[in-house]
């Protein structure tokens, strides 16, 4: 199989990149891009640890074929802080120890930015709904919970 | 320090996404590895044969024979090869057989399904019982891991004259670790005499378990293996034992190919083949007298260890020490025992054998309230155990230990009263919907069982740095739990410094002391403790030799350490683990004190369940506990949460489904762990006792919120339910649907 030749916006760079027809976005952003950020926990779709936004959207970029990034734009966990700025779910995240081992945050962080970029101010239910496509095993959720209601208060803007 | 919020050490890294975990880290020219496992549960190896249309040229083999030292996994018993030879027996259906490694990781996996392995098949013993009533010996002459006999006054002589005697069952199902990293290794050697060196990076808690693994693998001495701990997406007692399998593996592939190589698990092969929580099986007879105290009391525990040793000795163990909970009773035999079956080995899992004990015996006492038509908390009281007591070992409760004040603590936080009362007239209309309240009472022992840190005698250690700063030498390892961050407050508090002029090193047998097994609840009471002594070692030496005064400020201390540095080049202070003289421990009676302290704790849970669909749902939990100091507050908090989280997953709803062995939901989509719309927000409260044992005060808390969660659970059932078979775990809808109907008819 002849590889794929494929344009994408990631984190507001354009990139151009030849991969394996089988290859997964995650894949291409993980071993072609280098963003490591991404994690791959089930490689189905169901644990949400390769969360990322496409083209505005939260998807699970384990599930999405290369052939499909094409001209996409994507945000990854490597594009929420503004340098050496972490956006304001990542400092909530921070003071409020809802990253322990740290494997699901990245997508767990663009989860609930998606979430913040759709419901300003969710309550907690919205959020426990929002979030509940990845999971977390070492926290109980309950830090994670506190540190986006506290990021919802102050203000979330990307 | 020790007291305050402080941040995570390494969490900034977590949220920016940076953290490198193995996976994460790329090697120039780096092979992907693959594992051909056995297939069946039993048989011998007769042959393997390599498929056609793959270029298998291209290649790297390895197969036992290739193994250049010894084709047994260093562990409790040796007994577990890295890979089946030929003429070998093939214990359990994961077995790993052939290691392959390749470039193209998609014509590895075409490569692994063209494997094909002759053999000629065993009859197996694919369940506990069968294990124990040796309808096949596969294993020693009994089938047995390990026996233990714990026994107190003569239990006998009791029966006959009890007001009350009860029996029941209780049973628990395995249950996954499911860290969100699955499991990696990254393995880079050199061969050459007398140059050959074996480093291994990877996903692993205990770098001197593997490092030692890998010395018996390859016949190397100490100083040409090295392991690095990388941070770990969560391993909660899964990456205890079975990374020295991945490692050595890793290795192997990269010993024969001169590369690089990287094995990791997809989630499919890492939950099909390493290690869970042992299945188990309780049979308690209790006796009281007339007014509820207990007589008697007679547990038969059993565990399902799987093919091999692995864990189990000391899993059984832990489970055995637990089996009474916090109850003081004058006659005593529990009969603890670790059986083998064709299964991949069961190992470490939080709580490390506890949990299944202190279910049963957590569940007995409100089966026993109910006969006895008592209140489930009053039975307890009536038998909690206080200074001065003994437990089954003998141990004399010697700390001012308050299980009542734990208790009304918890029922006042819960309304416990005011609910059962609503409850019972909301539970007696026709709404479908029943609604129950009830707790759990238990401890964990913290650190080693016995004997066991004082033959371990762990090392710890710190150093001084160039810039004056102070790093900590230990191979604990990170997996989420912060040892990072308790460490550094351990060490500032000792040393009178702000928490960011101390950090940890990075795990590297090469650097780090041993320290022990990041495992067992000991990291903060037992190394953290080496810590605070060696942090101590450091300051004294530091005044005697002149570059420090009392009193001093931080940037004094920074100044000392920056010229005692320069002038002597390098300043490490060291602490070794001592036997405490007051510790008495017989491993052959197994009699004495075992565990230097424990953790105490009272749950409580609150559940809702539908009797149409039978879906239960956790409404409130409120977990307080006293566990001597808390070192950090919010770290501490996070670790109970997530500790009751998975005692919720695996009390309600995580089942493992076996067929011929083989664990056939092995993917997330049917494994189902609670996801943030299936839990309620977990109360949290300390009661502090400060402790002498640990550093400033602090026990262990790591395990402890696994233990009580599944019982609480059951019991807040029957409160709801009356009085059904709840005697197992998970209690899936399924099985709550059978044991209502068995009451109330279908």
């Amino acid at each position: 199989m002849a590889d794929l030749a494929l344009t994408l916006n990631v984190n507001g760079t354009s990139h151009t990149v030849r991969v394996h027809p089988l290859a997964r976005l995650l894949d291409i952003l993980r071993e072609d891009l280098e963003l490591t950020g991404t994690k791959e926990g089930c490689g189905e779709g169901e644990c949400g640890a390769c969360s990322i936004l496409m083209n505005g959207q939260v998807v699970n970029s384990c599930l999405i074929p290369a052939a499909q990034a094409q001209g996409a734009e994507i945000i990854t966990v490597e594009g929420l802080a503004e340098g050496a700025k972490l956006s304001p779910l990542q400092a909530a995240f921070l003071t409020h120890n809802a990253a322990q081992c740290g494997f699901c945050t990245p997508g767990m962080l663009i989860a609930a930015q998606d979430l913040l970029n759709r419901c300003p101010n969710p309550d907690e239910s919205q959020v426990r709904d929002g979030l509940s496509g990845n999971l977390c095993r070492c926290t109980g959720y309950v830090k994670i919970l506190d540190a986006v209601k506290v990021a919802a208060q102050e203000g979330s803007p990307r | 320090m020790i007291g305050a919020p402080a941040i995570r050490k390494e969490g900034r890294a977590k949220v920016l996404g940076s953290t490198c975990y193995t996976d994460d880290m790329s090697a120039e020219g780096a092979l992907h590895g693959a594992t051909v496992r056995s297939q069946v549960p039993r048989g011998i190896l007769k042959g393997i044969t390599f498929g056609e249309n793959i270029p298998w040229s291209e290649f790297i083999i390895v197969t036992a024979a290739d193994i250049p030292g010894k084709n047994r996994v260093a562990s409790i018993v040796h007994d577990q090869p890295f890979l089946v030879g030929i003429g070998e027996e093939i214990m359990h259906p994961e077995q790993p057989v052939v290691l392959l490694a390749h470039g193209d990781r998609q014509l590895l996996e075409k490569a692994r399904k063209a494997v094909r392995l002759e053999v000629e098949e065993l009859p197996a013993v694919l369940d506990l019982q069968s294990s124990l009533d040796l309808t096949q010996v596969i294993y020693g002459t009994n089938n047995l891991l390990k026996e233990i006999h714990i026994r107190k006054g003569e239990p006998d002589s009791v029966w006959s004259q009890a007001a009350h005697v009860i029996e029941a069952e209780y049973r628990t199902g395995a249950q996954e670790q499911m860290y969100l990293e699955p499991n990696a290794m990254l393995a880079v050697t050199e061969r050459g005499d007398p140059s050959a060196q074996v480093t291994v990076y990877g996903s692993l808690q205990c770098p001197y378990y593997v490092h030692g693994a890998l010395k018996q693998l390859f016949g190397l001495p100490d100083d040409q293996v090295r392991v690095i701990a990388l941070e770990m997406g969560g391993a909660f007692g899964g990456k205890e034992d079975y990374p020295s399998v991945i490692a050595g593996h890793a290795a192997l592939l990269s010993w024969k190919s001169g590369k690089p190589v990287k094995l990791v698990y997809d989630r499919e092969e890492d939950l099909v083949c390493t290690t869970k929580r042992h299945p188990s099986r309780t049979r308690i007879k209790t006796a009281f007298d007339g007014d509820g105290k207990f007589l008697a009391m007679e547990i038969d525990f059993v565990l399902d260890g799987g093919a091999y040793a692995t864990m189990s000795p000391v899993v059984l163990s832990r489970g055995a020490l637990h089996a009474t909970s916090v109850y003081g009773c004058p006659n005593v035999h529990i009969h603890a025992r670790a059986a083998a079956t064709n299964t991949p080995p069961s190992g470490a899992f939080r709580g490390f054998g506890a949990p299944q004990s202190l279910f049963a015996i957590e569940r007995h006492m409100d089966v026993c309230a109910t006969r006895m038509g008592m209140d489930p908390v009053e039975l307890r009281r009536k038998n909690f155990l206080k200074i001065g007591d003994s437990t089954a070992t003998g141990q004399i409760i010697q700390e001012n230990l308050d299980l009542g004040g734990l208790l009304d603590r918890v029922l006042k936080e819960i309304g416990y009263y005011d609910k059962q009362k609503a409850f019972a007239a909301h539970n007696a209309t026709d709404d479908p919907i029943k609604r129950g309240v009830a707790i759990s009472v238990f401890m964990h022992g913290c650190g080693f069982t016995g004997s066991g840190e004082a033959t371990m005698a762990s090392v710890a250690g710190i150093e001084g740095l160039a810039d004056g700063s102070v790093s900590i030498l230990a191979a604990s390892t990170e997996m989420g739990q912060g040892k990072n961050t308790v460490f550094s407050q351990i060490v500032a508090e000792a040393l009178k410094l702000p928490v960011d002029m101390v950090n940890t090193a990075i795990v590297d047998t090469k650097y780090v002391p041993n320290s022990g097994p990041t495992v067992g609840s000991r990291t903060t009471m037992i190394v953290g403790k080496l810590l605070e002594d060696a942090a101590y070692g450091l300051k004294q030496s530091l005044l005697q030799q002149g570059f420090l005064k009392e009193p001093y400020s931080p940037e004094a201390f920074r100044e000392a350490v920056q010229k005692a540095h320069a002038q002597l080049g390098s300043i490490k202070s060291y602490a070794q683990f001592h036997k405490q003289p007051h510790i008495v421990w017989d491993d052959a009676s197994y009699r004495g004190d075992a565990y230097p302290t424990f953790s105490w704790a009272c749950y409580a849970a609150e559940i809702a369940v539908d009797t149409v669909t039978f879906e239960v749902k956790v409404e409130d939990f409120v977990a307080a506990q006293e566990v001597g100091r808390v070192v950090n507050p919010v770290l501490a908090a996070g670790q109970i949460e997530g500790g009751v989280a998975q005692g919720i997953g695996w009390g309600l709803w995580e089942d493992v489904v076996s067929q011929q062995g083989r664990m056939v939901n092995n993917q997330m989509t049917n494994y189902i762990i609670p996801t943030s719309a299936d839990l309620p927000r977990i109360r949290v409260i300390f009661l502090e006792n400060p402790h002498p044992a640990g550093p400033g005060g602090a026990k262990g808390i790591g395990e402890l919120p696994m233990d009580g969660p599944a019982p609480a659970l059951l019991n807040a059932l029957q409160n709801a339910l009356g009085p059904l078979r709840l005697d197992e775990v998970p209690m899936t809808p399924e099985r709550l649907l059978t044991r209502y109907e068995e009451v109330y008819g279908g």
